[in-house]
């Protein structure tokens, strides 16, 4: 297989180009997506380039975040598979509604009638643009029967499950972290698909687990790496999707190390971590040797300033402390 | 545009089992049989009956949680409509979605959006599918008054217009949104006059008349199939009933009395009586036939299974390896 290096942004656009290419029906629908001459090319220009080749399937909106999901939503009934961006995820607050009631229900509602081939793209994580733009929620998606929620953490993964999204018969809500979007990493030449609900081992070990999502699975990495050096085998497990959400591959690391730390960007309070640490509380209770730590943000919006988002969000240095903290119990 | 006789008694004898239907609909919720409340389109017939006459089998609809006699001139199954709104195995949701949000796919009806300003999105991306591929198909999107002062309404409309979708709005202005009467609620008196404000066709009818909703509707599917983009209609009509918990105790008794005159079921009646396409025979043997295939539903329905309980848990999403 050959590999080269490129970006998160990169491998993003390399998956809508290819699935564009490869059925008619997939469109993308959303605020100042178009990727060509003049053209805005999305607000993290991820549409770059695109309206070169697929000039017609490349829908610039209004601002109108209700029905830029609700008409993918339409659309998707009919027979296309539109992919809708919404520029910062705070925004789908507008489109909660369409998300919710419409796109996640319409298979069941409709007992299999219909179904809703839909991806709502949106950027997630803080990068200093304040309270409305900074947000990085999952934990209210995970809860809804009917969506999936998938956060790459990598341009391999980000490719590989966007393009999978693409092909599911099923609503996804695919967050993209901000900070990711120029992290380079290696991605095949050839053609793969990473299927929706398998978690990856990042780094293997038999000291502790850390579970971490998103642009935190990085992180993670990174500290699993620092305490590696300081003798402590770290294993670090990124899920990829929250939903579908793969368990298993949790359960058999806590199984092996009998100490786990949950990370997410999320408000700690009701944040996926909560979930995570129930479920592994219910099937592991006497494999654990310390209650599962958690890691989150302060529950508070994400302030402007920098040193106050930095309080805010998680870092390094938390999970650093929340792995020393179970490894000490 | 002529009416032929024969679509005349067609759309009489839809109006007939539009009210039938949701008459035997009321009763059966009386009798406890109806989960939750059922909504009933009696007094606005000539508007769903006539709106969903202008399509083809092939156009798409979302109908408004009223009129069910929409459903059926689409294609559903009195019997399988009848049994979904029970709650029956044998209905097009299996039970899972009532009359609220009930779809049939069959015949390209879209469903009811309950959250009534999701209907608006909706529409517009299923005319964007139409408008993309070619198909020659419209959607045809239905809304009351209430719905027509939501949100969605100003983005969807725009759109619309700006995309030239084919699509045509049609809101059945029945004069109040639950309890709320639309001349307090809306700063205008016609919901069409926001037609201009997206640049597009806007029309007021009577929605009591079948024959002006059916050629209003008609004549913008035309439009919309030309490429020439979207058009608001408004039908003007009256909510005889509400839902089956309401009384109507907010509605002047003078206002009842005004529109129950102008009933469209037997407003219409008397025109075919005038113009000798029905007499006293004919109308006899509508409503007895009319009456047979309510009574077959009824029946079908009433001996319909309950789903089994798990079963509620089944759709949440699609498998590709199942289906």
């Amino acid at each position: 297989m050959t590999t080269r290096e490129i970006t998160f942004r990169d491998a993003l656009n390399e998956a809508l180009r290819e699935e564009m290419a490869r059925e008619e029906g997939v469109f993308i629908i959303g605020q100042d997506i178009y990727g060509g001459p003049g053209g805005y090319q999305g607000a993290f220009k991820v549409t770059k380039g695109l309206a070169d080749d697929f000039e017609d399937r490349l829908l610039d909106t209004p601002m109108i975040e209700q029905t830029i999901v609700g008409a993918a939503v339409g659309a998707a009934m009919t027979g296309s598979r539109p992919v809708a961006e919404i520029m910062f995820e705070d925004f789908i607050t507008l489109a909660m509604d369409l998300l919710v009631n419409t796109a996640a229900k319409t298979h069941y509602m409709t007992a299999g009638q219909y179904s809703v081939p839909i991806v709502v793209r949106a950027a997630c994580g803080a990068v200093g643009v304040g309270p409305q733009h900074s947000q990085t929620w999952t934990s209210w998606f995970m809860h809804i029967p009917g969506l999936y929620v998938v956060l790459p953490s990598t341009p391999y993964d980000a490719k590989g499950l966007l393009k999978t999204a693409i092909r599911d018969d099923n609503p996804v809500l695919f967050l993209e972290h901000k900070k990711l979007y120029n992290v380079t990493g290696s991605v095949p030449e050839e053609e793969y698909e990473i299927p929706l609900g398998q978690a990856r081992v990042l780094c293997p070990g038999d000291d502790v687990t850390l579970v971490a999502i998103g642009y935190m699975a990085g992180l993670a990495t990174q500290v699993a790496g620092t305490l590696r050096d300081q003798g402590l085998s770290v294993e670090v497990i990124d899920p990829r999707s929250l939903a579908p959400l793969d368990m298993e591959t949790i359960f058999q690391s806590v199984r092996k190390t009998h100490k786990v730390v949950v990370v997410a960007e999320d408000c700690k309070t009701a944040g996926p971590t909560a979930e995570i640490a129930a479920l592994i509380s219910e099937a592991c209770f006497e494999y654990l040797d310390a209650p599962v730590g958690r890691v989150g943000a302060k529950d508070a919006p994400i302030a402007h300033n920098v040193g106050m988002s930095e309080y805010i969000l998680p870092d390094a240095t938390d999970i650093h402390e929340a792995v020393q903290s179970v490894v000490a119990w | 545009m002529t009416i032929s006789e024969e679509l005349m008694l067609q759309m009489y004898r839809y109006m007939v089992l539009g009210r039938l239907f949701e008459q035997c609909a009321e009763q059966l919720t009386h009798r406890g049989l109806i989960p939750g409340a059922f909504h009933t389109g009696i007094g606005e017939e000539a508007t769903h009956v006539g709106a969903t006459l202008a399509l083809t089998h092939k156009d798409y609809i979302i109908p408004t949680h009223r009129g069910h006699v929409a459903d059926i001139i689409k294609g559903a199954e009195p019997g399988r409509l009848m049994a979904e709104i029970l709650g029956r195995a044998t209905g097009y949701c299996g039970g899972r979605g009532g009359s609220v949000h009930l779809a049939d796919a069959a015949s390209n009806n879209l469903g009811v959006q309950a959250v009534l300003s999701a209907a608006y999105p909706v529409a517009v991306g299923a005319a964007l599918t139409q408008k993309r591929a070619n198909t020659g198909r419209i959607v045809l999107a239905m809304f009351g008054d209430g719905a027509s002062l939501m949100g969605t309404f100003h983005e969807a409309l725009n759109l619309s217009a700006i995309w030239h979708l084919p699509v045509v709005w049609v809101c059945v202005n029945n004069q109040y949104a639950m309890s709320t009467s639309f001349a307090e609620a809306s700063a205008i008196a016609n919901v069409a006059d926001r037609a201009s404000a997206y640049n597009m066709p806007g029309h007021v009818v009577d929605g009591n008349d079948i024959t002006v909703v059916y050629e209003t509707v008609r004549e913008a599917r035309e439009r919309a199939l030309a490429g020439e983009g979207p058009t608001l209609i408004e039908c003007k009509t009256y909510r005889q009933g509400h839902s089956t918990f309401d009384t109507n105790p907010y509605k002047p008794q003078e206002e009842i009395d005004a529109w129950s005159k102008r009933d469209p079921i037997t407003q219409f009646e008397q025109r075919l009586r005038e113009l000798g396409v029905l007499d006293e025979e004919l109308i006899t043997q509508i409503a007895d036939g009319v009456q047979r295939q309510v009574d077959e539903a009824q029946e079908f329905a009433l001996n319909s299974p309950e789903p089994p309980p798990e079963a509620g848990v089944e759709f949440v999403f699609r498998s590709s390896e199942v289906e």
